[in-house]
């Protein structure tokens, strides 16, 4: 028997190891201080085993992924040895051998693994030669560029799409030197059912997956005498903008990046957690009358792009009960070219709204033919986040240095129902302190429903106000939607309001942040939102007095005619292929 | 000769799919015996074909994209009337098989990465090992085991099918 089985520890390196649970090897390994590097493993995915960086020798076993072997008690395991450290040299070269090197040019330069990676153990030569011809880039999407000359075939983007997402847009293709990450049947990423939440390229270690720049655009936008260029800035953009400046993940930086905007030339700039309290009060009046009516329940949200269009491709039937509210990015892009034009007296062709998003799915959203008016588009265009802060430094701008600015009137002014909007369950809760109100017709002491909140995937929360119980479920990664949408469907599960989040932990989880590894970064970035809705002066949206204004002067009664053709939208069947059903006049 | 159906019979190929997706309980774990049925039944894999064993399966479409395209017994696009196999194993290639290859193809006028003549009369593929090694190198054209070719001889057996192709 071995000793060492009573104390469930074993030894890396001479050093004795707890074992307290881990997942496998590797996860003890990393507790004990080593990184080992990897490109395949994730700790929210299955095991792979492909990449083969994490080898260890095991006494008694030989070279092992750590990986993929279990940890066990009296375990001997050395993580450097002559013999492991030429294996994983060779793998980094045989990898940058078939890697397009352009590294300067390349979307994830300096951010990239397998630079890192390469760094790190010292590869100053490649031995191999290519084997691959140049591939063209896919750029059919409107939200992602598709390099296959920079995957290494980790198949995280295949894991998180199918394991998370439950899509699988793109999976494994053909096999040995041949072998490629694509969509079914070669197609662009643009034509098949990529719902554009971008978390393949979240989770790429490399530039093979990477959002679709539209920098180039707004420059040309903001060098133009003739235009005037207005932002609007997502709430989940403020907690991790920073992190680019190496500030810490959660810092909230408004006022710099308020400034930032002015000076690269932007006239106005407005914020998106405005718009989210004027969707606030649209989407529980909507609630509250479906409620009242008991029709089409239970209402799901529709701000996530991603989720929107899940469902119009695999829960068309349930698509009546999608919110028709607008997503706040387009409630603020169909204000401004509704009203601006007359305010600052320009031609509506020359205003061009730019919103600055955390999201890759934005884009497309922006891009729907329905949110569009004689041809011009509501929001011109859609930065991410990383996208604005390369702009920042292109301008030359030290952020950390900027003076405080604040944010224009009236579109600028939130509460702190906006600003949790960021946050899965902020959505949930910003409607509740809204709904709450309106059923018992009293003020809300505090606003603050901790029901909601949290990590996990999937959330539920029972609350009696009066006489109506509310039933709310709050989810995030369309793997867990799509769980929840069949339960609705089949009517297994009674509820009145869904809440769906395509990204992990909702927009601050989003594609378009900067680059970061596991979760502790948007842990804190929520943590950011959370707290400047503690910050703020007004926690209800029914009490942002811009919201108020904007109904008088524009919009006319919450629910009311002008708000329906401002701030509600329509949805699309995109099921496909057409259900195998026999055909009418079948010859058989 | 396996009949293949005509395109726009869309009743019938529902039909059929149904059939075979019926024969498998529609599991996602037989994916592979399912996409063999399509196969025999269509001398290959149709996009829309895959398309709709991909939603009766409930896998994703580029899944089943992917299985389709790992053995190379399936294909994805339409083989030829004719289906010439040159076995490239070990015994065949040190027995010169490569020159019959590039031989045929010339005759046939395929392009780079092209197998299927554009009149989708001959598709030309490579196998690993037919184990018949003692006959190396072997050339089949359709199920017939030709031994010792030379290009000159392969090439004479792709004139006589298509001999037999003008005069029926």
């Amino acid at each position: 028997m071995n000793q060492n089985v009573t104390t469930r520890s074993l030894n890396v390196d001479g050093r004795e190891v707890p074992i307290n649970g881990e997942r496998n090897l590797l996860e003890v390994i990393r507790k004990a201080g080593i990184d080992l590097p990897t490109f395949c493993y994730h700790s929210d995915l299955s095991v792979y085993g492909a990449c083969r960086l994490c080898l260890v020798e095991i006494e008694g076993r030989g070279i092992q992924g750590a990986c993929s072997t279990p940890a066990e008690p009296g375990m001997k395991v050395r993580t450097q040895t002559a013999e492991i450290r030429e294996i994983r040299q060779i793998a980094i070269e045989l990898l940058l051998a078939n890697h397009n090197q352009q590294c300067p040019t390349c979307p994830k330069n300096t951010a990239c693994q397998l630079q890192d990676v390469a760094r790190k153990l010292g590869i100053r030569k490649v031995r191999f030669k290519p084997l691959h011809e140049p591939e063209p880039l896919d750029e059919t999407s409107v939200s992602l560029v598709r390099d296959p000359g920079k995957c290494v075939l980790c198949g995280d983007c295949v894991r998180f799409c199918a394991e998370i997402q439950g899509i699988g847009a793109i999976d494994f293709a053909f096999r040995g030197h041949d072998a490629a990450v694509l969509p079914a049947f070669g197609l662009g990423l643009g034509e098949g059912e990529c719902v554009n939440c971008g978390q393949c390229a979240a989770v790429c270690p490399t530039g093979a997956l990477s959002p679709r720049p539209e920098v180039d655009a707004v420059w040309q936008a903001l060098h133009d005498p003739a235009k005037t260029v207005v932002a609007q800035v997502a709430p989940a953009v403020r907690v991790a903008l920073g992190e680019i400046f190496g500030l810490p993940p959660g810092t909230v930086s408004s006022s710099q990046l308020v400034t930032a905007l002015r000076r690269l030339g932007v006239a106005k700039v407005y914020d998106t957690a405005f718009s989210a309290d004027l969707t606030v009060v649209e989407e529980a009046h909507e609630f509250l009358q479906r409620k009242a009516s008991g029709q089409r329940l239970p209402q799901f949200t529709s701000c996530c792009p991603a989720w929107v269009k899940f469902a119009e491709q695999y829960f068309p039937d349930l698509l009546p009960n999608l919110s028709s509210c607008k997503s706040p990015q387009q409630m603020l892009g169909a204000l401004c070219k509704a009203i601006l034009p007359a305010e600052l007296g320009i031609p509506r062709r020359d205003l061009v709204v730019v919103s600055i998003m955390p999201c890759t799915a934005k884009k497309f959203e922006a891009k729907r033919p329905e949110f569009a008016r004689d041809g011009l588009p509501d929001v011109d265009h859609v930065l991410t986040t990383q996208e604005l802060g390369r702009m920042i430094e292109e301008a030359g701008l030290r952020f950390a240095d900027l003076e405080p600015g604040s944010f224009d009137l009236p579109l600028g002014f939130k509460t702190g129902a906006g600003i949790i909007f960021g946050n899965s369950g902020g959505v949930s809760e910003a409607v509740l302190r809204c709904a709450v109100e309106k059923l018992t017709g009293q003020s809300l002491a505090n606003p603050d429903f901790y029901q909601v909140r949290g990590e996990a995937g999937v959330r539920f929360a029972d609350l009696s106000v009066h006489d109506t119980r509310l039933r709310l479920a709050v989810v995030h990664g369309l793997k867990n939607a799509r769980i929840l949408a069949e339960k609705v469907r089949r009517g297994e599960h009674a509820l009145d309001l869904i809440e769906v989040m395509a990204c992990p932990g909702g927009c601050v989880g989003g594609a378009g942040q900067p680059v970061s590894r596991g979760a502790a970064a948007r842990q804190s970035r929520a943590r950011g939102l959370y707290d400047a809705d503690k910050h703020l002066e007004l926690h209800k949206s029914q009490e942002n007095p811009f919201v108020t204004g904007c109904y008088q002067r524009h919009l006319g009664e919450v629910g009311g005619h002008e708000a329906h053709q401002l701030l509600h939208t329509r949805y699309e069947n995109r099921r496909s292929p057409a259900p195998s059903e026999p055909p009418a006049h079948g010859t058989l | 000769m396996t009949h293949t159906p005509k395109p726009d019979c869309a009743g019938r190929r529902l039909t059929k799919i149904r059939d075979i997706l019926d024969r498998h309980g529609r599991r996602a774990s037989r994916l592979v015996p399912i996409l063999q049925a399509v196969q025999e039944e269509y001398r290959y894999l149709p996009r829309e074909v895959l398309t709709e064993v991909a939603a009766a399966l409930e896998v994703s479409p580029a899944r089943v994209f992917g299985v389709a395209t790992f053995y190379s017994h399936f294909a994805i696009e339409p083989k030829g009337k004719h289906l010439v196999k040159l076995c490239d194993g070990t015994a065949c290639h040190v027995k010169d098989s490569i020159p019959i290859l590039e031989a045929i193809r010339r005759r046939l006028g395929l392009k780079a990465g092209q197998r299927t003549t554009s009149d989708r009369l001959f598709t030309v593929e490579t196998v690993a090992c037919l184990g018949a090694c003692g006959l190396a190198p072997v050339v089949v054209v359709d199920d017939q085991v030709h031994g010792q070719m030379t290009p000159e001889s392969a090439v004479q057996l792709i004139e006589d099918v298509l001999a037999r192709e003008v005069a029926p």
